[in-house]
């Protein structure tokens, strides 16, 4: 899922207009006022008839606190992006925006018709043809029979599947899947759109394809809740964002700065979290790990180009003999674009003791090209790669920010445009 | 993709419930649901249709068998194999739409949790499929009335009034148990039991004048009796004994239109009362 909107990145080359596009008279489109969901959570399950019967006591509940009075507005024709880490309640918040859990107190109100994508192909029947399925998906989204069917056309020649209309779904490939239902959704002419973290396999021209269609319904008068993980497809998609904390309203604002916060509150909360890969024996742990701009403040997201300094302190529980400290980037796609491994540096023995602290610093040439990098750690000893005494696949998250650039990488150039004088001009 | 940006006025959203989202697209979907249902077990497979019959056939065939051959029930009632044919069919309609039914919320579970889907529609479709299969079913077994040399009667065109009640009966049922068997899952189970005791407590593989005394009376009690008892004067033996000549004082009819009675208005509640929280609990 990550990878989809970032894999389309370096494709796009052309710069789309600008995110903040002025409407018409601003209109609200969503309003959503106190909203409050609780599950209760039996703490011993009462799932049929005979328990029940035969169960004196009354069942005990925990309660979830899935969402705690959630309020906010979203304009006509915004792109709103919702984010927010596992269990903050973004997802129960879109549910009742679409009508399938109702809140426990709160209103929501809405204008115009709503169509929500919490899945992609939910609802297909796979006993059926792309035809019939089309047919059975627009009824569901509130068009007639009638229209579903005139769509019919439209959404098979998005979705690329024009030859196979009359082939049952059971013998669809999962991409060709995909491309059936996202070019279902984006075929219905409902105003409000709910999109929950879509699912788009397919290849490069499939990808860039959604992209188009996506700055497209960014621009026009539709109005798009959009829940997802990707900061870089909030960043390239919302107007505006919300991050979602515990069923609290944590930041709203432009789409950036939540964007910043997500990827702030992530790290908040993910100290160690990969240390336990060595089953808890690792001899050398990683006890921070930080970025600082060239004033020496500790940042999470850094502008293309800009002056970018890298720290990270280990503690040894152990003696290790020759150790080697890794740190390697990976972008969005999983690439690792560059990485390093150094050892003690000095005069001493090559060695560090129990309770001993290491600590890296120093400057990072920053090359790196827009997007979203999660930095891994490890550590050897003998300065031998086979000897792992570290291995932390998620230390760190970071964003650059900044004019998008074609490439893995934003390496500088000194490129000229001349025109030679001795060319003929034919037709003048 | 052209959005008219029309007056576009706020309006609250209330949450799922039974028959949310409109009512045009309420009917869409309980008509598109059932007609591909249908068209799955019918068309879907070679010789659909008739492996679809198979079932009450054959059904027909062993009770025929056991109660002409062994029981020598046949000789004694005109028509006792057209009667016995045409009951299995019309009870094939009360026991596929509830027995399908206590299942089929709980078994679409992708289309409540995800979507924003009327729940209504969900059983609802079930009991419309199985109407159509009656339809089906039910040329078969006017051959079969034809061959086998009942005269038709003016009171064939009643079979709608007979319908009706079977029709509401079942509906009503198919919404309690689908809603019910969200909570609690052995409802389904239950049900099976229950669903096998009616079909042996109304006069189906039997007519109604073999049985006697206080066991009659409280056959009479069960709503499904009067119903297949009347179809059976209507539809083939006008000459059997009326409802009214065979139930001995009005109580055992009260009680069956309160049980009756009861059950519709349990079904409406319980589903109105359970549809908003289905998603949650599946």
């Amino acid at each position: 899922m990550a990878g989809f909107f970032a894999r389309i990145a370096p494709l796009t080359p052309v710069t789309y207009p600008p995110l903040l596009t002025t409407h018409a008279p601003p209109k609200v489109a969503i309003e959503v006022s106190g909203v409050e969901k609780t599950f209760r959570i039996p703490t011993q399950r009462v799932d049929s008839l005979k328990e029940r019967l035969t169960t004196f006591s009354q069942p005990d509940y925990r309660e979830l606190h899935a969402l705690r009075g959630v309020s906010f507005e979203v304009e006509r024709g915004e792109f709103f992006g919702i984010v927010g880490r596992n269990g903050s309640g973004k997802s129960t918040l879109l549910k009742i925006l679409a009508s399938i859990y109702a809140a426990d107190a709160g209103r929501v109100r809405m204008a115009g018709r709503l169509a929500p994508f919490i899945e992609l192909g939910v609802g297909f029947n796979n006993e059926l043809t792309a035809r019939a399925n089309v047919e059975l998906n627009g009824v569901m989204m509130g068009l007639t029979r009638r229209d579903a069917r005139s769509r019919l056309d439209t959404v098979l020649e998005f979705a690329e599947l024009e030859e196979f209309v009359d082939l049952k779904l059971k013998n669809y490939s999962s991409g060709m899947l995909v491309r059936l239902a996202f070019s279902m959704m984006i075929q219905s002419d409902a105003e409000i759109l709910l999109i929950d973290e879509v699912l788009a396999v397919g290849d490069a021209s499939f990808q860039q394809k959604c992209a188009d269609v996506f700055y497209e319904i960014r621009d026009s008068p539709r109005t798009v809740v959009f829940v997802t993980h990707d900061m870089r497809a909030v960043e390239q998609y919302c107007h505006r964002a919300m991050l979602l904390h515990d069923g609290d309203i944590r930041t709203m604002g432009p789409a950036d700065e939540v964007a910043r916060s997500y990827l702030r509150l992530n790290f908040e909360q993910a100290p160690g979290e990969g240390d336990a890969d060595l089953g808890g024996m690792a001899d050398i742990t990683l006890v921070d790990v930080w970025l600082e701009d060239g004033k020496g403040e500790r940042i999470t997201n850094v502008e293309k180009g800009d002056e970018l300094r890298f720290g990270a302190i280990f503690e040894a529980h152990r003696r290790v003999e020759g150790p080697t400290f890794g740190f390697a980037f990976d972008n969005a796609d999983g690439v690792e674009v560059t990485g390093f491994g150094i050892g003690v540096a000095g005069e001493g023995p090559d060695l560090v003791e129990p309770g001993q602290r290491i600590r890296l610093g120093g400057e990072i040439e920053n090359r790196f090209a827009p997007g979203r990098y999660v930095a891994k750690c490890w550590v050897h000893r003998e300065h031998n790669y086979a000897n792992l005494v570290l291995h932390s696949p998620h230390v760190l998250d970071f964003v650059v920010y900044g004019k998008e650039s074609a490439g893995v990488v934003a390496l500088d150039h000194e490129i000229a445009a001349t025109v030679e004088s001795d060319a003929k001009v034919s037709g003048s | 993709m052209s959005v008219e940006p029309a007056n576009l006025e706020l309006r609250e959203v209330r949450g799922p419930s039974a028959l949310g989202g409109g009512r045009h697209r309420f009917f869409e979907l309980l008509w598109l649901m059932s007609v591909t249902e249908f068209k799955k077990t019918f068309f879907g497979t070679f010789l659909g249709y008739l492996w679809s019959l198979m079932r009450p056939l054959l059904l027909f065939a062993v009770l025929l068998l056991v109660f002409t051959q062994i029981f020598k029930l046949g000789s004694e009632v005109p028509h006792y194999e057209v009667q016995l044919l045409f009951n299995i069919v019309l009870f094939g309609l009360f026991q596929e739409a509830t027995g399908i039914a206590v299942g089929s919320v709980v078994s679409q579970e992708g289309i409540v949790r995800k979507t924003q889907f009327p729940r209504l529609v969900i059983p609802l479709s079930v009991v419309l499929t199985a109407l159509f299969t009656l339809g089906l079913n039910l040329i078969v077994v006017f051959v079969f009335m034809l061959a086998f040399g009942v005269t038709p009667m003016w009171t064939w065109l009643l079979f709608p009034v007979i319908l009706l009640p079977l029709l509401v009966l079942s509906t009503a049922l198919a919404m309690l148990l689908s809603a019910l068997n969200v909570r609690f899952r052995d409802v389904g189970i239950i049900w099976v039991v229950i669903a096998t005791a009616l079909n042996y407590g109304t006069p189906i593989i039997y007519p109604l004048e073999f049985v006697q005394g206080t066991l009659k009376q409280l056959l009479m009690v069960n709503p499904l009796t009067p119903i297949f008892h009347q179809a059976d004067i209507w539809m083939v033996n006008p000459h059997a004994e009326s409802v009214r000549e065979a139930v001995h004082g009005p109580l055992p009819i009260v009680i069956g239109a309160v049980i009756y009675v009861a059950v519709c208005v349990a079904g409406v509640w319980v589903f109105h009362r359970e549809a908003p929280r289905i998603a949650e609990q599946l």
